[in-house]
């Protein structure tokens, strides 16, 4: 266990180090999520939508779709000189190189999440300070889930000739679960519902989020195997 | 009574390989035995399934029949414990343009499990004659440094099994003739050394066994004899079809 979270965060500095040199996928995902904030807040129409009701799908659309952007890249860096082959080669467990890719790719969702989310506040005027702790904990539940089913993914669409085009196909339906729980929560949070009613929603998130890391855990083996 | 001698296995073993890519068989029954610290190096013209070879012996490719032993034991892709005893040179590099020398070296020698792994990126670099380039990015060096950093990577956990493609390709002859001469210490350590080519001066120096590989067979296999010429003019019969 202890070399295989050793392998992990190899694996994990390995990746953030070279997004840290390049900014690439962090600056992409950055710039994604301001203009989607910016087109939603400005696009609408204050007399007829108000922006406490447009608010959670417009944050949950930001978040899925630039993390998206950030998941495409995890395995791609990989296809660079088959450095691919040098961790197949190594004696890396394959939990660990899937363990190390989710690390990465959940530091650079949430560093987006982190920036975007008073970005979100300033833009749409709805109480997020009130509602942080229970927000942030629905984040992270979302997030966890969708970068674990997302970076399983990534390490199979990479291979095909339209990698970033079918990362997004092949997500939508896994997406569908997590974001809407989240932004059920996420409306009800900034409405002051009670929590009670909140609560199935949660179930949900914490469930999907149990299942499908196991899951990808367990098929990642056989995605990387030729 | 006298004791029994019982021969060790072969040190690496291939049975009836074969792979095929969709129509195109790439591989149709390879059989080769070698002992600990013998070099075996197989020529063959390009798309004779030399680096198909390469990539089932190194665990990175599935054969769809036939098997490979390492010391008796089948070579199991899934088994961490025999992965690590493989040291591959590649046509591609595995490293990582956007990671210095040293960098890149102590990345896969964490996966390797290395103690020390700056002390071994350091020595690995000097061997290798790329101590002064240890702080620079793989991305900014010529193609013969980035041989020299993949040849320094595939030997930094010290394999008992070395296996090559191509390796000459991009050297200076100064860098060619260091990497012989490593390969020969590898070989006069005890290691096996398998070395794909189509270049018979540079892989005949190294070889104990040589293979001609045509069209997914070995058309001839066996351990070396005679000199370059000899096997110039085999190798223009065997390929001449080809």
């Amino acid at each position: 266990m202890r070399e295989l979270l050793a392998q992990a965060a190899a694996v994990a500095a390995k990746d953030l180090l070279l997004e840290l040199r390049s900014r690439t996928a962090f600056l992409s995902m950055l710039a994604f999520t301001m203009l989607v904030l910016a087109i939603f807040n400005f696009a609408r129409d204050p007399t007829a939508v108000s922006a406490s009701d447009l608010a959670p799908s417009t944050l949950w659309i930001t978040f899925s779709f630039a993390g998206l952007l950030g998941l495409n890249r995890g395995f791609a860096l990989e296809r660079e000189n088959r450095a691919i082959d040098g961790l197949l080669l190594a004696p890396l467990s394959r939990s660990a190189l899937y363990l190390g890719k989710v690390l990465a790719n959940l530091a650079f969702v949430g560093a987006v999440e982190a920036i975007a989310l008073p970005a979100f506040a300033l833009f749409f005027n709805v109480p997020v300070l009130p509602v942080l702790g229970p927000l942030v904990l629905v984040i992270v539940l979302a997030t966890v889930g969708f970068v674990a089913v997302g970076t399983l993914l990534s390490a199979m669409a990479v291979a095909t000739r339209f990698a970033e085009l079918m990362l997004a196909v092949l997500m939508l339906p896994f997406l569908m679960p997590p974001v809407s729980a989240a932004a059920q929560i996420t409306a009800r949070l900034f409405s002051g519902r009670p929590f009670a009613e909140q609560v199935g929603w949660l179930k949900i998130l914490v469930g999907y989020d149990i299942v499908f890391v196991i899951l990808c855990i367990l098929v990642f083996d056989w995605t990387v195997e030729e | 009574m006298p004791a029994s001698t019982t021969a060790p296995p072969p040190a690496l073993e291939a049975k009836a390989l074969a792979r095929s890519f969709g129509v195109v068989k790439a591989l149709r029954g390879v059989d080769f035995a070698l002992e600990r610290g013998s070099a075996l190096t197989v020529f063959g013209p390009n798309g004779a399934g030399k680096t198909t070879l390469l990539r089932i012996l190194a665990g990175l490719l599935r054969a769809d029949r036939g098997e490979v032993r390492m010391d008796g034991r089948p070579f199991r892709r899934d088994d961490a414990a025999q992965r690590r005893r493989i040291g591959l040179i590649s046509h591609a590099s595995l490293l990582y343009d956007g990671l210095t020398a040293r960098e890149n070296l102590e990345f896969y020698g964490r996966l390797y499990g290395l103690g020390d792994v700056r002390q071994a990126a350091g020595s690995a670099l000097e061997a290798v004659g790329l101590a002064q380039r240890a702080d620079s990015p793989a991305g900014t060096m010529s193609r013969g440094m980035v041989q020299r950093l993949a040849i320094a990577r595939a030997l930094l956990h010290d394999p008992v099994l070395v296996l090559l493609d191509e390796p000459f390709t991009g050297l200076d002859q100064a860098a060619a003739g260091a990497l012989r001469a490593q390969l020969m210490r590898l070989r006069a350590e005890g290691r096996t050394v398998v070395l794909v080519t189509h270049n018979l001066d540079e892989g005949l120096e190294l070889a104990t066994h040589v293979a001609i590989q045509v069209a997914g067979r070995f058309v001839e296999y066996g351990a070396r004899a005679g000199g370059v010429d000899g096997y110039r003019r085999r190798y223009a019969e065997a390929t001449r079809d080809a």
